[in-house]
């Protein structure tokens, strides 16, 4: 065998890729599954969370701060092995797939309530003024004057957040949640050969390369047009 | 209620711990010493290379970024580790961390530098340049002062990240601050080492966090 062939044979093997490719594919199904939650739950907590905010009661504004600061700080993997490892000693068992739900979509919600807290600040004062004193109520201000201006500020640095995040689903691999890198992982050690390793790293390039790109593309499209 | 603070805040087991716990601290510390300053210098070359308007060096360059920003830092981690081996091309857990984490930082690294170089005005360029200066002189002693100051929260807060990521080393078995407190509580059956290992997170980085906020919201009102 040339050194090719070697190669080929243990990166891009035809026959353990045909074995293996259907085990890959559902793992690409549950970290599409994973990614879907994680996104939807964590953006609408976090805009939640900064709607709370901006009505500024102290106590909870401070629980609030506490709670962004404290995800931010902390890498999601101790978050994961904590709930799956230590909740079970207190009776609640959490299958790896929720835990890994519940700590992404958590950090998620952090960043998010951030940036949507940064853009409320950033629109006008005079905007609020303006609102009100066409008679709209604090709740209707907000809604119907100040989100949509905020929210358009949001966009790119949401966005990429929101793909830093979602990345992180391959997590799961470490507390058994059979998603691609569980699957390909687990496939390699059965075959005793690297090329579902391959696939599976490609599925996650196939899969992410077009949302990076989506990425970059809305970062153009909601740019700040300096005069 | 008692047994939720035996389980996750048991004082005596924690300073049980804290041997094993701290020489993983140091490990986590030293290996953001090698890692963060390894991917800083990447990113600069990653935007330096950037601003080479030859296609022979823009594309590959594109490729590059877009690909290390789109592969999970994990998955390329275990392909180094685990992957490589099959090529007979075998890394301690340091060198992987170290390496994955160098192909990984230096696009994110110099996808911020790239954006802080392109906000300085072409200008300037041409104005150091008429000086004598050549075009790295030019990009080193006029372009990239201005342009780190002007994306240095961005700069910071992804090195944030890169901090935090480090944890993913425990997935190699390197023995930094997680993976002790992970072996700590595989020991004891109680998961108090690793809240004291979240407790050496936040210490760290909670200030730095804190301070982006601030800053963030200082640019914005």
């Amino acid at each position: 065998m040339t050194a090719f062939e070697r190669f080929t044979d243990a990166f891009f093997n035809t026959e353990v890729l045909a074995t293996y490719w259907p085990v890959i594919a559902k793992g690409v199904v549950v970290t599409c599954q994973l990614a879907a939650a994680v996104v939807v739950c964590g953006i609408a907590m976090g805009m939640a969370l900064a709607i709370v905010r901006s009505y500024r009661f102290k106590a909870i504004n401070f629980l609030i701060v506490c709670f962004a600061d404290i995800l931010r700080a902390l890498p999601p993997l101790v978050l994961i092995l904590l709930l799956y490892f230590g909740l079970p000693n207190v009776g609640f068992n959490l299958s790896g797939f929720l835990a890994v739900w519940l700590v992404l979509t958590l950090v998620l919600a952090a960043f998010t309530e951030e940036i949507v807290w940064a853009g409320i600040l950033s629109v006008n004062k005079g905007q609020w003024q303006a609102a009100r004193s066409t008679g709209l109520s604090f709740t209707q201000t907000l809604i119907y004057v100040i989100l949509p201006q905020a929210v358009r500020l949001t966009v790119p640095p949401l966005t990429n957040r929101t793909i830093a995040i979602t990345k992180n689903t391959a997590l799961g691999t470490v507390v058994g949640v059979g998603e691609i890198l569980n699957e390909a992982t687990t496939a390699q050690a059965f075959s005793g050969n690297a090329s579902p390793l391959m696939l599976g790293a490609i599925a996650y390039v196939m899969l992410f390369v077009p949302i990076v790109y989506f990425g970059r593309w809305i970062e153009n499209r909601f740019a700040w047009k300096r005069a | 209620m008692e047994q939720f603070l035996t389980q996750f805040f048991n004082v005596s087991l924690m300073l049980e711990a804290w041997p094993i716990v701290s020489r993983g601290l140091l490990m986590t510390l030293l290996l953001c010493v090698v890692v963060v300053p390894l991917g800083f210098a990447g990113g600069l070359m990653v935007a330096l290379l950037g601003t080479v308007e030859h296609r022979w060096v823009r594309w590959p360059l594109v490729v590059y970024v877009d690909f290390f920003r789109a592969i999970p830092p994990l998955v390329l981690l275990i392909v180094i580790h685990s992957g490589l081996p099959f090529a007979g091309i075998r890394f301690s857990p340091f060198a992987s961390v170290c390496l994955a984490f160098f192909l990984n930082n230096s696009a994110y690294y110099g996808e911020i530098l790239r954006a802080g170089i392109d906000s300085i005005g072409k200008g300037q360029v041409d104005a150091a340049r008429s000086t004598g200066l050549n075009a790295l002189q030019a990009q080193i002693y006029v372009v990239l002062p201005q342009a780190i100051r002007n994306v240095l929260p961005d700069l910071v807060s992804n090195t944030v990240e890169v901090v935090k990521l480090t944890s993913l080393a425990s997935v190699v078995a390197f023995h930094e601050l997680l993976y002790s407190a992970e072996m700590a509580r595989s020991i004891t059956y109680n998961a108090s080492p690793i809240v004291m290992a979240a407790g050496l997170y936040i210490l760290m980085l909670w200030p730095v966090v804190r301070m982006l906020s601030r800053f963030e919201h200082r640019i914005s009102s």
